[in-house]
């Protein structure tokens, strides 16, 4: 083999590489990527039973209902609209009504949002940001949300830096 | 007035860094060996100031000084002594302080022990270093500055975020940093050749510790990582693919490549080039993961546009540290001379492949991490790429890689044997095809993928030990030759047997853990008893305790196996009164490498607690390959060819001062 030749055996398999890369990544682009939906958009946007998103809202005071088995329903509220969530299994530490929250999953036939997980990306001190963002662009922001954090720092100190979570590092998520 | 020190010291090493940016850059023009040695004590005086305002830090988080801003967010009087101390780094300002103390530290290494590095290579080094430097103390002072003073001192502080409250925090940022910030060295010295237009077999050499440092301590902090957010976090997962863990494996893939092709580099003088390229972008990317962990841009896009002095300072820094080096690098390449030849199939050959896919594998991480930020930013659509995404890219990339890794290492350099190489791994290779039939056959044609998975975790281990076999000759010569080999071969060899074998070892433990974890999910109240795995675990009773700063509330468990006790096992629930949150305790029982995991949910008002109990078979195997690995890089670095100021024979020494 020449220089020429074997240079453009490895140009030619690095190419191929790349290709193959490439080619994974747009497949999985296409069928493995979750939306994100607040209760509102689900409305508007009919949706059909059985297509994976992420629900996010607060939960409705009150609505939370435990039954057997550790299976629980609650309502995901956005401010206009609200929808019903199943899910069977554990809440997780901050899971609060009041509280903002992502639940990923799909609907059924009865328009009720089964959720195979309820994450808890958050702490006290902030909203999973998609729920932040989707409450503020619809007006029911409000700044306690984002104060909490702050509650008792001196004025001059606090840096109302709302929805850093003070996780160094080395923090989990 | 420590807080004033540590302030005062750290703008001194400010100022120390500038200096060291530029007086050796115009000793090495002049060819003034006084200006260039300026670099060395410049770099050894920095660290000395780092590590004063670090140690300031510290002392005011042990005294519990609130009247510091950065104390009283992270802080309480009631915590317990070491988490005083590691709260310092589980914050914005502390951890930016710890990043700038290794970046330092590494500095002041390389000064000290580079006494056989050329001067010019040398300044030219420390200089680069200290621009980095610069760039992060100059973003520390501005915007993150942690010896900032509250006027109204409070009484007492909001205490650290309860899940960092862990064993964990002591070691994995550390860890993590030194790695992270150790490929500064590689990024420096890859600019350093640039500048000088020069780059040899002896570069590769000199880099190659340092890279594997680096890499060791990489290695260890993001398993330690994984292994914390396994027990701390209630879940039972040890990787979600979130960007936070992204940020720490693309540095990883890249330093990975990095210790391959500086192999080609230092034995053949090959792939320079291609090696210079990915020094920086090893660099690149982890200042890139502190890019993404330290803006807030992860927290929100938002958040990021509306606080952004933080997020455009990171950014800027990255703008000129990698668009600065990658022109640099556009610019000065070709002047690089190329080096040897080799056949497609050959040690140089196996070893770009090696580099092809794990840099690909790199970058689809890269893509998964970056294209929902991207797309919010363009568009406004919000997507979550997961674990599914992960698993159809990174997955069928590694694929191919497992299956190269044995072979490498029997390729002779410039012309291999292909069919040489695979007669020697015919052993691996039957080992590998009895492990998926007797797998196979206990599962009863379950999942398919489980025993080609392990068959394949076989033949990478089996073959690592093929190449030692090979090399000492066993089962060819007598046993004692065998043995005397042994103890004669490099230890870098060793460390190649050892680092390949734990790739093999953590597959298995990813494999088992995957396919055979079980899960019992349910309420219990006192004397149920849930089964799992063959294990009986009854719920004695729920006790609540109080603990330093929080109040715990413990179930104790007693498990037995086939009608034998065995142990006791007993999860918590603490609720930090300070910040009125709740951790979740798990409870770990090992057998071998297996392990039984309890975490507690809610109470039910009828005595009834949500308990969530996993079997996880040799899930340690998951973090024992990577220790194994990073027990590899130190085998290797021990290599008396890589120990660091080890004597160099007179003829390379003679060959160094002709290159001056």
């Amino acid at each position: 083999m020449t220089r020429r030749q074997r240079r453009l055996t490895i140009i030619g398999g690095s190419l191929a590489v790349l290709a193959v890369a490439a080619a994974l990544v747009l497949n999985a682009m296409r069928d493995s990527i979750v939306f994100f939906s607040t209760p509102a958009m689900v409305a508007e946007k009919h949706i059909p039973p059985g297509k994976r998103f992420r629900l996010g809202g607060l939960v409705q005071p009150g609505s939370l209902v435990r039954g057997d088995n550790l299976a629980v329903t609650f309502q995901v509220a956005d401010g206009s609209a609200t929808l019903p969530v199943s899910y069977k299994g554990l809440l997780p530490d901050l899971f609060r009504e009041g509280q903002g929250v992502v639940a990923e999953g799909a609907l059924d036939a009865f328009g009720v949002f089964r959720a195979d997980n309820v994450l808890a990306k958050h702490d006290e001190n902030y909203m999973p940001k998609d729920v932040a963002d989707a409450l503020k662009k619809q007006g029911h922001w409000k700044d306690e949300y984002g104060a909490r954090s702050d509650h008792n720092a001196n004025s001059g100190a606090s840096r109302a830096a709302q929805g850093t979570p003070q996780t160094g590092q080395g923090a989990l998520r | 007035m420590i807080a004033e020190a540590g302030h005062y010291a750290l703008v001194l090493a400010l100022a120390l860094a500038l200096i060291q940016s530029t007086v050796p850059l115009l000793g090495a023009r002049w060819r003034d060996l006084a200006l260039m040695n300026v670099a060395r004590s410049t770099a050894i005086a920095q660290l000395v100031f780092v590590a004063a305002s670090f140690a300031a830090l510290i002392a005011l988080h042990v005294s519990s000084d609130f009247s510091v801003v950065n104390v009283f967010e992270n802080s309480h009087s009631m915590k317990p002594l070491i988490y005083k101390i590691t709260g310092v780094w589980g914050n914005h300002e502390g951890s930016m302080l710890l990043w700038v103390f290794i970046l330092a530290l590494f500095g002041g290494l390389v000064a000290m022990f580079g006494n056989n590095l050329p001067l010019s290579l040398r300044a030219h080094v420390l200089a680069v270093q200290a621009w980095v430097a610069s760039a992060f103390y100059l973003f520390i002072l501005i915007t993150s500055n942690p010896f900032l003073r509250i006027a109204n001192p409070p009484i007492e502080g909001r205490d650290l975020n309860p899940v960092l409250q862990d064993i964990g925090l002591a070691v994995h940022p550390p860890m993590l940093y030194l790695g992270y910030v150790g490929f500064s060295i590689s990024f420096s010295f890859a600019v350093a050749a640039l500048i000088e237009g020069r780059i040899d077999a002896a570069w590769a050499r000199w880099v190659r510790p340092w890279t594997l440092v680096a890499w060791i301590f990489l290695t260890l902090g993001i398993a330690m990582g994984s292994y914390w957010a396994y027990y701390e976090l209630g879940w039972g997962g040890w990787w979600f693919w979130d960007p936070v863990e992204n940020a720490s494996l693309m540095p990883w893939l890249a330093g990975t490549a990095l210790l391959h092709s500086l192999v080609v580099m230092e034995k053949r003088n090959a792939l320079k080039v291609w090696t210079i390229l990915l020094s920086i972008l090893a660099f690149s990317l982890s200042l890139l993961g502190t890019f993404l962990v330290r803006s807030g841009v992860l927290t929100s896009v938002h958040a990021f546009a509306t606080d952004p002095t933080r997020g455009v300072f990171i950014l800027l820094i990255l703008c000129i540290f990698i668009g600065g080096s990658l022109s640099l690098y556009a610019w000065r390449a070709s002047a690089l001379k190329q080096g040897g030849l080799f056949a497609p199939i050959s040690r140089e050959g196996a070893l770009v492949l090696n580099n092809l896919f794990l840099t690909s594998a790199c970058a689809t991480v890269f893509v998964g991490t970056l294209y929902p930020l991207a797309l919010e930013v363009l568009t406004g659509d919000k997507i979550s790429v997961g674990a599914p995404f992960f698993n159809l890219t990174f997955g069928p990339l590694f694929l191919p890689l497992m299956i190269a890794v044995p072979f490498g290492p029997l390729l002779a350099w410039k012309r291999g044997d292909l069919l040489g190489a695979a007669q020697r791994l015919i052993g691996a290779g039957a080992a590998a095809l009895i492990a998926v039939a007797v797998v196979w056959a206990w599962m009863l044609g379950g999942s398919t993928f489980a025993p080609l998975a392990i068959g394949l975790a076989l033949f990478v281990m089996v073959g690592a030990l093929s190449d030692l076999a090979e090399r000492i000759g066993l089962f060819r010569v007598p046993l004692a030759t065998a043995v005397r080999r042994a103890g004669g071969l490099p230890r870098s060899s060793w460390g190649t047997v050892f680092a390949h074998a734990g790739v093999g070892i953590a597959l298995i433990g990813i494999v088992c853990e995957t396919t055979w974890n079980s899960e019992y999910i349910g309420s219990m109240k006192p004397g149920d008893v849930a089964r799992i795995a063959g294990y009986e675990l009854k719920l004695d009773g729920v006790n609540q305790r109080q603990g330093p700063n929080y109040r715990e509330m413990i179930a104790q468990f007693s498990v037995g196996l086939d009608g034998r006790p065995l142990d006791t096992m007993t999860p918590s629930k603490r609720s930090f009164t300070t910040r009125g949150s709740t951790t979740t305790e798990a409870a770990l029982l090992t057998r071998g490498a297996s392990q039984l995991y309890i975490s507690l949910g809610d109470t039910a008002g009828n005595g009834t607690i949500a308990v969530r109990i996993y079997h996880k078979p040799l899930v340690l195997l998951i973090w024992f390959g990577p220790v194994l690995m990073a027990f590899g890089g130190m085998l290797s670095l021990s290599d008396r060819r890589l120990r660091v100021g080890a004597p160099k024979p007179a003829k390379s020494m003679r060959g160094l001062q002709a290159a001056e």
